[in-house]
């Protein structure tokens, strides 16, 4: 029950962080239909310039843990928001109106221009960061033969995770913008036509989705440690896996497929064989696509006429 | 037309240059993942192949001419592997210093053997790679059919009743060497209580360490590369697991305690016995420590490897591939590893691993 419970903590902390990244994929799908494979190296932009911040703070003489938590996350915010504002304008817009593979091509150019960049500038190596918040509550049952472990950092992870997406539903639901986003998703044309800015729309939504991005990326810094030019992409695949499998432009249908996503990771390596994780998880995925084409909490797409 | 002619000119420009550097130097090169997670092993063979070349350039180089080194960068991905190799051929290179990973050195290996160029791995300790019959490929370094047994012969005789997982990255040095450790283990009635592999390249190592934890594990040998290796002894400390990481000369590089720090104390190795503590070595030591570099690991073993092809093709009288493998074979050459032949595989007749462990950022051979 104890080790259960364990792999259910380490399921759980991996899924936040799948599915902050997931809701980018989801909500760009879902505005203008285009897979931004780039999100996942925003990620890696983000734990870059958290690392960074860190290090500049640490410089700084700043020695409140909490204080210097909350520099890096406005910086990471911030420059991670700046990019993904940036990639929208320099490598997406232009070819909104293109035919629906040029986008596509786009984004996986956008991806490698991040990638080597950061490479180019940063250097390949694997760059560690020494551990900024340790220590963790034991939490042992009845049978203590078995402590569990419940990291402070995974507290931090979990309730962030929380309040991101509770703050993001609320968004989404609540305010002007929000409701300029759904009306962008349902009809771009009619909603041009109503008087809304769908330009500003959409440079908002690759915005937030940056961010929420950028929040993933110094999460991944202080949990692991270490950071390099090439963590975007398998993080960047397992969050887009999370997307799809909660139904591709559904945002409670990425954060379901983020938390599912780390479940069965932890699940599958704690009481099967870690070598066969990533198949248990995409034979999840191609079961739940074979009886739910469109995800688990997606919506048949409706065409048009 | 116009972009023809450039062309053209482009052409003849590099191929002019690339003559150049024929007729005046002999061109070899040091080839490891320059770039990529394991480049800190890359830059130790690039500096040790470095300051070989120098060296030996400034007492007059080999056979009256100067050595022209090239840096090639494997990443160790086997068929970048191939493409450097391909590339260091058409440059002309006579040897190689290289690759590091046992998955790029095997499969690069056929390259040189068709392109008649001689092959001496500083790091490849994957027992097939010198297995297959190829007269032009050497290591320096030993094999995993000793590394492996090394480690388990010492935790069996240490400690005999301990519980002991093994978990390896798939590639083929952390397969190969994890197997050998299995076989000499289960040889002495130790049975594993766990045998599992991870995925290389990934962060999360959260559920292995729980199971780890689940299991009571005293030892877990691990056969894969300090980055992977850093991140699960990392992971345990932040879970309150106790193990003891035992790992294999992956893990010989300063950037392991970079990853770990305090949590990497008490981290147990195999490496083959470091030349830095020959007194021989001293100048040479001292030397690299001038320039602000610390020779640790394969360096030396890289300017080793460098020493014994060039001696050998002063006692050959010729580059070509054939004779300086016969040469190399024949006797034995004095390096900073101290005298080391080459028996008929290719294989390093230094002697071969202890163990070592970590500790303040440092590692010592255990005594």
């Amino acid at each position: 029950m104890n080790y259960f419970l364990q792999q259910l903590i380490n399921g759980v902390t991996l899924g936040a962080i799948y599915g902050l990244i997931a809701i980018g994929y989801t909500m760009v799908y879902g505005i203008i239909g285009m897979i931004n494979f780039a999100h996942g190296d925003i990620m890696m932009i983000g734990a870059f310039i958290s690392l960074i911040a860190f290090l500049v703070i640490a410089a700084l003489g700043v020695t409140s843990v909490p204080l210097a938590l909350v520099l890096v996350l406005v910086c990471a915010l911030f420059f991670t928001s700046a990019y993904g504002w940036a990639v929208e304008r320099v490598a997406y817009r232009r070819l909104r109106g293109s035919f629906k593979l040029a986008p596509l091509i786009s984004a996986i150019g956008m991806s490698i221009v991040l990638q080597n960049g950061v490479q180019l500038v940063q250097g390949a190596r694997v760059k560690p960061l020494a551990p900024v918040i340790t220590g963790g509550i034991e939490l042992s049952g009845a049978e203590s033969s078995y402590p569990v472990t419940l990291g402070w950092l995974q507290i931090v992870i979990i309730l962030l995770t929380v309040a991101l997406m509770a703050g993001f539903t609320w968004l989404i639901q609540r305010t002007s913008l929000g409701r300029a986003q759904r009306a962008t998703e349902q009809d771009m044309g009619m909603a041009m036509l109503l008087g809304i800015n769908v330009d500003r729309v959409i440079s908002m939504t690759f915005v937030i989705g940056a961010a929420l991005a950028g929040v993933a990326g110094l999460m991944v810094t202080l949990y692991y440690g270490v950071v390099d030019f090439y963590i975007g992409f398998n993080a960047g695949m397992k969050a887009f896996t999370a997307a799809v499998l909660g139904g591709i432009g559904s945002l409670p249908g990425a954060m379901l497929g983020g938390l599912l996503i780390g479940l069965i990771e932890a699940l599958w390596s704690g009481y099967g064989s870690i070598e066969y994780k990533d198949v248990a998880v995409f034979a999840v995925l191609i079961l739940v696509l074979m009886f739910r084409p469109s995800g688990l909490l997606g919506k048949p797409e409706v065409e048009k006429v | 037309m116009k972009t023809v002619r450039y062309a053209l000119f482009a052409v003849l420009a590099t191929s002019a240059l690339a003559l150049n550097a024929h007729a005046a130097d002999i061109v070899i090169s040091v080839t490891g993942p320059m770039t990529g997670s394991d480049a800190a092993f890359g830059e130790q063979f690039r500096h040790g192949a470095e300051k070989a070349v120098k060296n030996i350039n400034d007492q007059g180089g080999v056979l009256g001419k100067h050595l022209k080194l090239i840096v090639e960068d494997d990443a160790c991905d086997p068929k970048q592997a191939v493409n450097v190799a391909n590339d260091a051929a058409s440059q002309g290179a006579v040897m190689v210093a290289g690759h590091y990973c046992s998955g790029s050195s095997i499969p690069a290996s056929d390259v040189y053997a068709e392109n008649n160029i001689v092959e001496i791995s500083p790091g490849s300790t994957n027992p097939k790679f010198t297995e297959r019959g190829l007269a032009n490929v050497f290591r320096i370094c030993g094999r995993d059919d000793m590394q492996g047994p090394t480690a388990a012969n010492y935790l069996a005789a240490k400690f005999p009743k301990a519980r002991i997982a093994i978990v390896n990255d798939k590639s083929s040095f952390g397969k190969g060497v994890t197997d050998e450790f299995a076989k000499t283990l289960n040889a002495k009635g130790i049975k594993e209580v766990m045998n599992e592999a991870i995925t290389a390249g990934e962060k999360d190592y959260s559920a292995l360490v729980s199971k780890l934890k689940e299991a009571k594990v005293d030892f877990l040998y691990y056969g894969g590369y300090y980055n992977e290796a850093g991140l699960i002894v990392r992971q345990m400390r932040g879970q309150g697991v106790k193990t003891v990481l035992v790992g294999g000369d992956a893990l010989v590089a300063s950037e392991y305690w970079a990853i770990t720090g305090t949590a990497g104390e008490g981290t147990l190795m195999t490496f083959g016995p470091d030349p830095r503590l020959d007194h021989a070595n001293d100048a040479l030591v001292a030397q690299f420590r001038a320039e602000k570099y610390e020779p640790e690991a394969y360096t030396l073993y890289t300017y080793g490897a460098v020493q014994a092809w060039a001696d050998a093709v002063k006692t050959a009288g010729t580059t070509d591939a054939v004779k300086v493998a016969a040469a190399l074979r024949a006797s034995q050459h004095d390096t900073v590893l101290g005298k080391i032949g080459f028996d008929a595989k290719g294989d390093s007749t230094a002697p071969g691993y202890v163990m070592y462990s970590w500790k303040d950022g440092k590692y010592a051979a255990l005594q």
